[in-house]
């Protein structure tokens, strides 16, 4: 028993060490001085940054909540005109990237856009001009973002609202509270973790954010990253950039980590189904609004521009170099995912036999990928693998007079390794669950009955993780292709994938050409949002 | 020789030791019950003799072959011995009829086929085979896994709060048909459970334990009639314990009266008595009566709290038609032919 744990902890080890260098690397750059770049920075852009950082989280957190919370309420607590449909459509907008969403109001709300030139034939040129608001701004961005990422704070409040509060809701009836009384006293309180969780991993993907504010010429701490990169060539100035970013993450991290353990005080452990009132007349009309008009201006509006877009400009896209986008995009997901999901399992595995402090530890550490902007890992991981092979090449030049120039930086490797420690976590989670159905009693009964490891692996393990596996896989598939910033900074040249090109179109302010693309990541995202409803739906029978 | 032999097996977690110099047998066919708390190593006991913990002295046997000691451990799948988990463990992904061809995979499809028809018809299911675990009930769950591992012919059954999981109505008439089906395999069992009427229910015999020793290992009717033990004897069944003083002629003076004695103790030795409610008969012709403090309703009959002139309290059923009250004096008989005591400390 002794040899095989320490094999697995071995293991275990090997894996934290080789996906969390990068950012222990990155990390060293705070002992690193600043050079004359930074000062320049901190004297004209870093205040921008900041400031603007600021306002898009606390403009998104209000724009979450408001689209989030009270639609989960109503969901949880009233049947009302489709509301079982509303139920899990409301999670639809979760398929688009917010970089997405951007570029189709962009192409709707802009000078020439369908909604100005509409409103320039009942009022004047001129009174369009001046009333109509720029769409390319903070407060546009806002919008999009809460457009997109109002599902987090959905998702969490409905499970909180549906699970836990029941009983309790039923007592306060009975002493005579009405319902917005209950809501705002009762439910909102007790579910008030749960929505903060939600709240900070909406947060966490606005900071992450990249596409969107560059489209919308707003300086924020992933541009200016991306800008010192590719302009100043200077790594210690991005580096340092990127550790500043990073302590805002690590601030939303320690928050969710809080919310998450003051959560598990709300829950009850009795999944009883929630009772829902049917309501009717002028109460249910207002009740479909409020629970319909995001799944309306978050999905159906961009993805009815995307269509147009895609079917106007089908004739011209649809050539030889489209296909070799969708076959690198896919391919690259493909391979990403499939390796995550092997290293998921290592760990999972890992975890599972061990079940000890350190080894859980070491797991926890691997998966706060999830939480790092894909700028900053792609940094990282550029930094990393620089620094290497130019090692590698000064010790051979040195040792052999041969130059070996760059091995790794530059080629797809260092691309999936950066997707693949971003990504880990989404997949170690659904093979955990999966795993924890696998009692240890079944693997010891297993053993009773005569049965040798392999065949418990074949015979039981296997088949019971079969739906948990594919559902990594999808996930971590999907996530690579909607990915925008890692890829644009770490891709070899010349190579292209479905997120890039919508990108490069849009920034050549040709968002039809970037239709067709985009709607691809979209269908594809979809998938993963097929998976979460039905998982929804299970849980409520 | 017995077919089970567990031989001063001890087990130690860190410095804790769980199992104390257990020692006990089962012959052939016969069905045993470690019966004790939760934590009192029962579990462990059980696990050890699977073979999924390591022991760290002494010995097990199944008929001749040692299985564990100090230094050997015969891997778990080599034993030949079924057991049947607290949760039943029923693999979820497979239907009935393969979850109980699991462990007889080495037989060929007649062979395997025949077994399943044997096992069905046995624990009463005959027309389960195609189902999956979820649509059965916690009852029908509970014997599948029961059939699953008796398919291989196990030399030993072990089972681990098998009937914990169920609804309190359907345990014990559950463990009579389960005995049933074990003694009609004629199979060695080794069952562990914290609920008496389970273990009067399917054992021959019983063990006791607490705090990882075995104090007891006896038939129903003497733990019950002639524990070893204080524990035991508060443990097992109702009663109460009034002092007494021992005697010459193996006589007890305590408040109740003068009571007989089996014990071997010195005159004058200080002693625990274990009064049973079925040692007091109520009888209103009696001139032995006590003041009621406590009476309580259980359908068919009251319990009586009576105190004794001493202020110690015995307790006494009676058949619920009779309507003393509170406060009154309950006329008694008492029908005890050697009264248990252990010496106090």
């Amino acid at each position: 028993m002794r040899t095989i744990s320490k094999k697995w902890f071995f293991v275990t080890l090997v894996v934290t060490i080789l996906l969390t260098t990068p950012i222990w690397l990155l990390v060293s750059f705070i002992f690193e001085p600043t050079n004359e770049n930074w000062t320049h920075l901190a004297k004209t852009l870093l205040p921008e940054y900041i400031t603007n950082s600021l306002i898009l989280m606390f403009g998104v957190s209000i724009g979450t909540l408001l689209f989030g919370v009270y639609s989960a309420w109503l969901i949880t607590q009233y049947q009302f005109f489709a509301s079982n449909i509303l139920h899990w459509a409301l999670l639809l907008p979760l398929a688009i990237p917010a970089y997405i969403i951007a570029y189709t109001y962009t192409g709707l709300l802009e000078f020439e856009g369908p909604v100005q030139s509409y409103l320039r034939t009942i009022f004047s040129t001129q009174t369009v001009l001046q009333w109509f608001p720029e769409v390319r701004s903070l407060g546009g961005a806002i919008l999009m973002f809460s457009l997109v990422l109002y599902p987090y704070v959905y998702l969490l409040a409905r499970a909180a609202f549906a699970s836990k509060s029941q009983q309790i809701i039923e007592v306060s009836k009975t002493l005579g509270a009405s319902p917005l009384r209950i809501f705002f006293k009762v439910a909102l309180p007790m579910a008030r973790p749960a929505i903060i969780a939600g709240l900070t991993l909406a947060l966490m993907e606005t900071l992450a954010d990249f596409g969107t504010v560059k489209h919308f010429g707003i300086p924020t701490f992933t541009t200016g990253i991306y800008r010192s990169w590719t302009g100043f060539g200077d790594t210690t100035t991005t580096a340092q950039l990127s550790l500043l970013l990073l302590a805002f993450v690590i601030t939303l991290i320690l928050i969710e980590l809080w919310s998450r353990r003051q959560a598990k005080y709300f829950t009850h452990q009795k999944n009883q189904p929630p009772i829902t009132t049917k309501i009717t007349g002028l109460k249910a009309v207002i009740a479909f609004i409020i629970c319909s008009l995001p799944i309306l201006l978050g999905f159906i509006i961009p993805t009815s521009q995307l269509l147009a877009w895609s079917i106007n400009s089908a004739q011209t896209s649809f050539n030889k170099e489209f296909f070799e986008l969708i076959w690198n995009s896919f391919y690259l997901a493909f391979f990403t995912a499939l390796i995550t999901v092997i290293i998921a399992l290592l760990l999972a595995y890992s975890k599972r036999i061990q079940d000890n402090k350190i080894i859980y530890t070491l797991v926890r550490i691997t998966t706060f990928g999830y939480a790092i902007p894909g700028t900053v890992i792609a940094i990282a991981v550029m930094i990393l693998f620089t620094t290497f092979d130019n090692y590698i090449d000064s010790f051979m030049l040195a040792n052999f007079n041969i130059s070996t120039g760059l091995i790794l930086s530059g080629t797809l490797f260092i691309l999936v390794f950066a997707y693949t420690f971003r990504f880990l976590s989404v997949s170690l989670q659904t093979i955990d669950s999966g795993l924890s159905r696998i009692k240890n009693s079944m693997d010891e009964t297993a053993i009773t009955l005569g049965a040798r490891p392999t065949r418990i692996l074949t015979k039981i393990h296997l088949p019971m993780l079969k739906t948990s596996l594919l559902t990594a896989f999808i996930l971590v598939f999907v996530e690579v292709l909607k990915e925008l910033p890692t890829t644009l900074i770490l891709r070899p040249f010349n190579f292209n994938t479905l997120s890039v090109r919508a990108y490069e179109m849009a920034a050549d302010e040709r968002l039809a050409d970037a239709g067709l693309p985009a709607i691809l990541i979209v269908l594809t995202g979809l998938i993963p949002v097929i998976i979460l409803s039905q998982i929804m739906r299970k849980q409520h029978a | 020789m017995p077919e089970l032999l567990v031989q001063e097996v001890s087990s130690s977690y860190g410095k804790i030791k769980i199992l104390d110099q257990i020692s006990l047998s089962l012959q052939k066919g016969e069905i045993g019950c470690l019966l004790g708390s939760s934590g009192c190593g029962k579990t462990t006991l059980l696990r050890s003799i699977a073979g999924l913990q390591a022991i760290s002295d002494g010995k097990i046997y199944l008929k001749d072959t040692l299985l564990s000691s100090k230094i050997k451990q015969t891997a778990t799948e080599l034993r030949n011995i079924g057991m049947v988990f607290q949760d039943y463990a029923l693999f979820p992904h497979l239907t009935v009829k393969q979850n109980i061809a699991f462990g007889i995979s080495n037989l060929n499809k007649g062979e395997q086929q025949k077994r399943i028809v044997e096992l069905l018809e046995l624990i009463n299911l005959p027309n389960i085979a195609k189902r999956y675990p979820h649509q059965l009930s916690g009852g029908q769950q509970q014997r599948v896994a029961l059939a699953r591992s008796l398919a291989p012919k196990p030399k030993l059954l072990l089972m681990d709060e098998p009937f914990s999981g169920l609804d309190i109505e359907l345990r014990e008439s559950l463990a009579k048909e389960i005995r049933k089906i074990i003694k009609s395999e004629n199979i060695t069992s080794l069952m562990v459970t914290h609920n008496q009427n389970e273990a009067y229910a399917i054992s021959d015999t019983i063990g006791i334990m607490k705090d990882g020793k075995l104090l007891q290992w006896a038939p129903p009717f003497t733990i019950y009639h002639q524990p070893t033990h204080p524990f035991i004897a508060s443990f097992i069944g109702q009663g109460v314990f009034i002092n007494g003083t021992f005697t010459k002629h193996k006589q007890i003076n305590t408040a109740l009266g003068i009571l007989n004695s089996n014990n071997d103790f010195k005159d004058g030795d200080e002693v625990s008595v274990l009064i049973r409610p079925d040692d007091i008969i109520h009888d209103d012709d009696s001139k032995i009566s006590f003041k009621i403090i406590n009476k309580d309703f259980r359908g068919s009959h009251y319990i009586f709290t009576l105190l004794l002139p001493n202020k110690e309290h015995i307790i006494c059923l009676s058949q619920s038609h009779n309507g003393h009250d509170i406060g009154s004096q309950l006329g008694i008989k008492i029908k005890m032919d050697h009264a248990i005591c252990f010496k106090n400390c």
